[in-house]
């Protein structure tokens, strides 16, 4: 079977790799570049366990084929931390307990990273609707959206009540 | 597994001749989010993918002679942020953006929603509502279409092997007119028309309607035109007998079956109420301009 040859960027890194054509970027990702933060969970694009984003819009690396990541910019939830320094979201699920047994949180945290990067300051409605397609079977949502609502607000800079 | 082989053309031309010598089934490749399922399921099992997002034209949408052009593999969220489109066309807008979650949103196309053929697909409705016609490509070159023939039963399509669909259109609107569109589904979010109604109208400054078009989801095997629930609106304002004509040639109109989301008879029911309430969320938004 013919591989294809991939250049892209992945967390800012120029990335190569040689893929078959029917291998998901999800596959890519965990198998071959070991970057297993992105979980699969449905490969059917309705748990969002699996969530990244391509030139900044925010997808399901299950739903997508390897070899279209062709000079495209992907983020995952290993690009979001800068060294030890956390980023505000990951930082507050731990002060919020917004997981339990942590297989939906990177693609929870990657899709809330997307709505805060074009909305800083969501309401609950508004972040309720935008995690619709990230399912979690443990905490029951309140904490996730505590803790998103509460990282935007420290993003803008100010303390929440 | 037979032998995949995957190509992105960027042009027409090459896209058009790689589906054309395709030795075994070849599938068009837009924001892939019902083709993948399929994939993996091994629900279609091809020997060649054409990516054709790389095709000049067929990812953005711009204004053309008063109206839109939307690139068929333009994905739901880009639809969604365009303001002007969904000023003239809400109901359109608010179909495409109703298909999955945010993820989906950020790969879905009109086009795979189309192609894929689905009695329940939510941008379908809308789109033959609003008049829509879609340029084809294909060995015999380029043809126009309107959106109500493309579909000819669940998962099937009339188009050739080697066309596809490379962008819409939606027509330049007059004064005092609007769409919109309404599903039923029995949660908020994330989930599969059991109905859909999409109704698009023009009105005369009284308000009263002079033109519309009324389209039912997910109670046939294709989307379903209705002509008597459009006739039922020209001519009146938005009152009772208005009303009641339209749920009456809905509900004629439907074709369901009975599956785990509903019923024949719950369906045809939900198709009147979607109808109504359609109606006047397109009554209203056509009185405000």
């Amino acid at each position: 079977m013919a591989k294809h040859h991939v250049s892209t960027t992945i967390n800012g890194e120029p990335t190569e790799f040689l893929c078959e054509p029917q291998l998901t970027l999800l596959d890519v990702l965990r198998d071959e570049l070991r970057l297993t933060g992105s979980k699969e969970g449905c490969s059917s694009g309705d748990c969002g366990a699996c969530s990244v984003t391509v030139d900044g819009r925010l997808v399901c690396s299950c739903l997508m084929l390897a070899v279209e990541a062709e000079g495209k910019s992907i983020e995952t939830v290993e690009g979001m931390a800068h060294g030890h320094d956390l980023h505000p979201l990951q930082q507050k699920f731990l002060e919020h307990a917004a997981l339990q047994c942590g297989f939906c949180t990177p693609g929870v945290l990657v899709a809330a990273k997307a709505l805060l990067d074009r909305n800083p300051n969501p309401t609950e409605t508004e972040t309720r609707y935008w995690l619709a397609g990230n399912l979690c079977r443990c905490t029951g949502y309140d904490k996730i959206v505590r803790a998103v609502l509460d990282a935007a607000a420290e993003m803008r800079g100010q303390a929440r009540a | 597994m037979p032998t995949l082989a995957y190509t992105a053309p960027s042009t027409v031309e090459e896209a058009v001749r790689a589906l054309a010598g395709a030795s075994g089934l070849a599938k068009v490749l837009s924001g892939g989010t019902d083709l993948l399922v399929q994939l993996r399921s091994g629900r279609t099992k091809p020997s060649l993918i054409v990516d054709t997002k790389k095709i000049p034209g067929i990812f953005g949408i711009r204004e053309e002679n008063g109206g839109f052009v939307i690139g068929a593999a333009t994905p739901g969220a880009v639809i969604g942020e365009c303001a002007a489109l969904a000023r003239a066309w809400p109901g359109v807008v608010e179909a495409a953006n109703l298909i999955g979650s945010t993820q989906v949103q950020g790969r879905a196309s009109l086009a795979g929603n189309l192609c894929n053929a689905s009695p329940a697909a939510d941008s379908v409705p809308a789109l033959i509502a609003a008049r829509a016609t879609c340029t084809i490509v294909g060995s015999k070159g380029e043809r126009a279409a309107p959106v109500e023939s493309i579909a000819t039963g669940p998962g099937r399509t009339s188009l050739a092997p080697d066309e596809f669909i490379i962008a819409f259109h939606l027509p330049k609107r007059p004064a005092h007119a609007a769409d919109a569109y309404l599903r039923f589904i029995p949660r908020t979010e994330m989930d599969i028309a059991v109905v859909g109604a999409a109704v698009n109208v023009t009105l005369d400054a009284a308000g009263v309607c002079t033109d519309a078009r009324v389209v039912l989801g997910a109670v046939a095997p294709t989307a379903v035109l209705v002509p008597d629930a459009a006739a039922a609106l020209i001519g009146r304002k938005l009152d009772e007998t208005a009303l009641a004509g339209l749920d009456k040639a809905a509900r004629a109109a439907c074709k369901p079956i009975n599956d785990k989301r509903g019923t024949i008879e719950y369906r045809t029911k939900v198709a009147g109420v979607m109808a109504r309430r359609a109606a006047a969320i397109a009554f209203q938004r056509a009185g405000e301009r």
